[in-house]
């Protein structure tokens, strides 16, 4: 230890080994947490058009519009290995082309020290509601759920689904008005 | 200097020892070489370890940051989940989350991607005429991540960006 590359070179390779030690530490301190919170979901408003999927392929699909409310509080999950919570509500449901569709609606990344607490009303979905075909049109059971991917520092990355879900029955008719 | 130290020490070796040497490198290489391949075959992924090359994932994900990857094809693909997917004809993979799926009976699926950063869909980086992803252009799956060593690629990538 008696010149300075040697000390420099020390001093390196303990860093490196305590950086390894405290990545496996966030790993096995946070790796069987329960990371689901209780979610509460409600829709206030569904229209239902028939137009071409400009989005994609372009033939003419149900295009769905929902107007929603989420309530939520995430604060317990985070902790020193959570960097964010990449939230999505996704819409499931399944036709008679298709045996299970799943189509995300809106989407928010909530870091570590932004408000944990959701409470969102009258939402426009971020996303086209498209499906493949024309499934939507008075189909009963399109289910909503929020669900959010655990972004860590160092660890895995689990998906994690609030519990709490609401259905939403879709109408039986078109909407030819230009509203939304 | 420190180069002529070592060769001294080699000389000094006699051919036995020089032996042993070249056995022991050997085995060091063959083991993480080992290690590699188990890994493989564990995950069912062709390459276990990635590291991320593009910002299109952030805030979750940065340049530098090392994800652990599985590819066990009788996992379901559901929205929300990260998958390695590889456009026909491009050799560079791609690391998005999956925004819709179309799933048929016999388990014929078909998916969009998006990149949590960038503002549309990955129907732009798809060929010519594809609308949508299907299982065989999967190459894993996200399953972990680790943050705290990103410098190492970025101290390379600047180097190594010197060079040219």
């Amino acid at each position: 230890m008696n010149t300075v590359l040697s000390r420099a070179n020390s001093l390196f390779a303990f860093s490196l080994s305590v950086m390894a030690a405290l990545t496996f530490g966030c790993f096995i301190t946070t790796v069987f947490k329960e990371r689901s919170v209780p979610v509460s979901i409600a829709v206030s408003r569904v229209t239902l058009k028939n137009l071409e999927d400009f989005t994609g392929p372009r033939e003419r699909s149900d295009l769905g519009f929902v107007t929603f409310d989420i309530t939520a509080d995430l604060q317990s999950i985070f902790d020193w290995n959570v960097k964010q919570l990449f939230l999505y509500l996704s819409a499931e449901y399944s036709t008679k082309n298709n045996a299970l569709n799943q189509v995300v609606l809106w989407d928010k990344v909530m870091l570590r020290g932004d408000n944990p607490k959701l409470f969102l009303k009258d939402m426009k979905s971020k996303y086209f509601f498209f499906d493949d075909g024309n499934g939507l049109k008075g189909n009963r059971n399109v289910t909503l759920t929020l669900s959010w991917n655990v972004v860590p520092n160092a660890g895995i990355l689990p998906l994690v689904t609030g519990s709490g879900h609401v259905s939403v029955p879709f109408p039986d008719t078109y909407e030819t008005t230009k509203s939304y | 200097m420190l180069s002529l130290d070592f060769l001294d020490d080699v000389r000094r070796m006699n051919k036995r020892q020089l032996y042993y040497q070249v056995l022991n490198f050997g085995m060091i290489v063959s083991s993480a070489l080992m290690i590699w391949k188990g890994l493989m075959v564990v995950t069912g992924s062709e390459s276990p370890i990635v590291v991320v090359l593009s910002g299109s994932m952030e805030p979750a994900f940065h340049r530098g940051d090392l994800l652990f990857l599985t590819n066990r094809i009788e996992d379901p693909i559901r929205v929300g989940e990260i998958v390695v997917f590889r456009i026909e004809g491009r050799e560079i993979p791609i690391v998005h989350r999956v925004l819709k799926i179309h799933e048929k009976q016999n388990g014929d699926i078909k998916f969009l991607t998006k990149g949590d950063n960038n503002a549309v869909d990955d129907r732009g980086l798809y060929k010519r005429g594809q609308h949508w992803l299907e299982k065989k252009d999967v190459v894993g799956r996200a399953r972990g991540m680790q943050s705290f060593f990103s410098w190492v690629y970025l101290c390379w990538s600047i180097e190594s960006s010197f060079l040219y």
